[in-house]
């Protein structure tokens, strides 16, 4: 089997967490690949922002191995793992004034020494990422100002700016109209097309079937089903993690699930 | 022009023009007071101790002789000069920090004050000055200062994570208890002068400042700011929150005891020498962010500069305005931050 040299990819493997008596996650593994996106699925509390948290170094796994390559994550630095692996948060807002540009130049921070200005290399990268991330208008306006699709661009912008080998983006079509919704899911795609391998823990069920590669559907911490989207999310599989019943409902243009209630005992 | 030139370039000018302000207003405040100076006799007695200075350690010849007369010469290096640099450095100081804290907190209203700090020195201040415990008031203010950190860290702290909240209401238990201790301690034991020169220090007061106020305040700054100065990368990290830090390489458990504790310190350093000097903190570090956003290679000296800039003048005004009677500068800070501050508010208010 021919191995490609640029292509890292990530191994969680038996990723566990707990804090105090509970149990957060068990037992979970996933592999990110290169080049695709990975869904990561599940109702509200069934450990999706928390996987995401383990992988970027924000809580620390209680058992499991993360493996980017050949390297342990937790053997790394956190400057090294952040060179590596961006993280774009559900909304994240900031309390003081911020220009877009300003933003985009945050994810230039863990490959500069301190005391640092700017280099030439720094804000080329951020003229490109604006341009990836359709976001080149934006540049000059205030954070604040923007609606929340211009606020996910701009975010991955940043993201993308840390030149990373994995994305990881936790439910970034949340609060948005459709119309943003499609556009931010069509920017990760175009994301895991250049190479970069990309985690994204999302809520909507036919998203998540026209925009990942694979899925992880995670109920109560474990890993109930894994792998392509149209044959993990059988209606069996969303009735028993979800509790509704669930259709798929062929159009021209694609195809959605339509859910209602299961039919009582 | 790209909005990141932008901000470079407005580094560029208003960092030397600040400094070029800061020390055209050391030289102006020196002459102004009761007793008239010039600013050509405060070059010339400035370049007569320079000379001698030398003199004496082999360097140069016969020094000129000094411009002014001894009881003038004392008024000018005995009298303002140290008065004005420790307002300058307390100033830098105070902005400086209260620039970090906001940072680390995300709290746009957090100031140097915030872990207790100026009510733990105001506890030491009065042990001297009403229950007469017999060491330097600087001393004690700081020794004061440095207890309520601790029980202000230790409650913080205790799971070992430092969160933001909980720093918070840890501070303003700790700051309730001391200012509780110091009101009845003034309460039942000061009478006529002791009660003046204890408001007048939890006023904030720059009126008994020496040449070892510099020296205190000054190597504070010098030292404790200079390793402040160089977190600027650290803080625009937690910009958006502990998360998007940590995703950006940053240790943000150690990264919040560190900064806060040296914080903490520098605000220490600088209330035993002046009192807790109100609003220079909380109000300086947004104004400068209008000027140069809110980058922190631009925001931290920058304040640190306009904060000297701001206390000299509120000082000079404190002992001249009502002249003969001197009020207590934290009177005048708070005269003019509370107004900035109010509009500062309304202002933001109409762009959220």
């Amino acid at each position: 089997m021919a191995v490609d040299v640029d292509v890292v990819d990530l191994w969680a493997t038996d990723l566990a967490y707990r804090v105090e008596s509970a149990q957060l996650l068990r037992g979970v593994s996933v592999a990110i690949r290169s080049g695709r996106v990975t869904g990561v699925l599940g109702p509200n509390g069934s450990g999706k922002s928390t996987l995401l948290r383990l992988i970027v170094g924000a809580l620390p796994p209680s058992a499991g191995v993360l493996r980017l390559g050949a390297t342990d994550l937790a053997r790394m630095s956190r400057r090294d793992r952040a060179r590596r692996v961006a993280f774009v948060e559900q909304e994240s807002q900031a309390e003081v004034p911020l220009r877009v540009r300003d933003v985009v130049l945050l994810g230039r921070i863990p490959h500069r020494p301190a005391f640092s200005t700017d280099s030439a290399r720094d804000l080329a990268l951020v003229e490109e990422s604006l341009e990836r991330a359709g976001a080149t208008s934006l540049a000059d306006r205030d954070f604040a100002t923007l609606s929340g699709g211009e606020r996910q661009r701009v975010h991955i912008a940043r993201a993308l700016a840390q030149t990373p080998h994995l994305l990881l983006l936790d439910e970034p079509t949340n609060h948005l109209d459709v119309a943003a919704q499609l556009d931010v899911l069509s920017l990760v795609a175009q994301v895991a097309a250049a190479g970069t391998g990309v985690l994204m823990a999302i809520h909507d069920l036919a998203h998540a079937a026209q925009a990942c590669d694979d899925v992880v559907v995670l109920d109560h911490g474990t890993v109930a089903a894994a792998g392509p989207p149209r044959e993990v999310l059988t209606p069996e599989l969303v009735a028993s993690v979800y509790g509704v019943h669930a259709e798929w409902v062929h159009g021209v243009t694609g195809s959605a699930l339509v859910f209602s209630p299961l039919p009582g005992p | 022009m790209t909005g990141a030139e932008k901000g470079a370039r407005a580094l560029a000018v208003w960092l030397p023009a600040g400094v070029v302000v800061l020390l055209v207003s050391l030289v102006v405040t020196l002459t102004i007071g009761p007793a008239a100076i010039t600013p050509g006799e405060i070059m010339g007695s400035l370049w007569h101790h320079l000379t001698t200075w030398a003199h004496d350690i082999g360097i140069g010849g016969e020094p000129p002789s000094n411009p002014l007369t001894r009881i003038r010469d004392a008024i000018v290096w005995q009298g303002r000069a140290p008065r004005l640099l420790t307002a300058a450095s307390v100033g830098a100081g105070l902005a400086l920090s209260g620039a970090v804290m906001q940072a680390i907190t995300r709290n746009p209203l957090a100031d140097p004050y915030l872990l207790g700090v100026s009510s733990g020195a105001a506890l030491g201040a009065v042990a001297v000055l009403l229950l007469g415990v017999a060491i330097a008031l600087p001393i004690a203010a700081f020794a004061g200062a440095l207890v309520a950190l601790g029980a202000t860290l230790a409650l913080a702290g205790v799971d070992g994570r430092l969160t933001p909240g909980r720093t918070i209401l840890a501070g303003i238990a700790v700051a309730q208890a001391c200012s509780a201790l110091v009101s009845f301690a003034i309460f039942s034991t000061s009478r006529g002068d002791s009660y003046r020169e204890i408001i007048s220090w939890l006023m904030g007061s720059l009126g008994g400042a020496t040449w070892g106020s510099v020296a205190i305040a000054g190597l504070a700054v010098v030292i404790i700011g200079g390793v402040l100065l160089g977190s600027g990368r650290t803080l625009d990290a937690f910009v958006f929150g502990d998360v998007s830090a940590t995703s950006l390489g940053v240790n943000v458990t150690a990264a919040r005891w560190v900064l806060l504790t040296l914080t903490a310190l520098l605000t220490g350093a600088l209330v035993s020498v002046s009192g807790s000097i109100g609003f220079v903190g909380l109000v300086l570090p947004h104004v400068v962010r209008m000027l140069v956003g809110s980058r922190h290679l631009g925001l931290l000296p920058l304040a640190a500069v306009g904060g000297a800039i701001f206390l000299i003048w509120a000082d000079t005004g404190a002992r001249t305005v009502f002249d003969p009677m001197e009020v207590p500068v934290g009177i005048l800070t708070a005269a003019i931050g509370a107004p900035v501050f109010a509009w500062l508010l309304l202002r933001n208010r109409s762009a959220a």
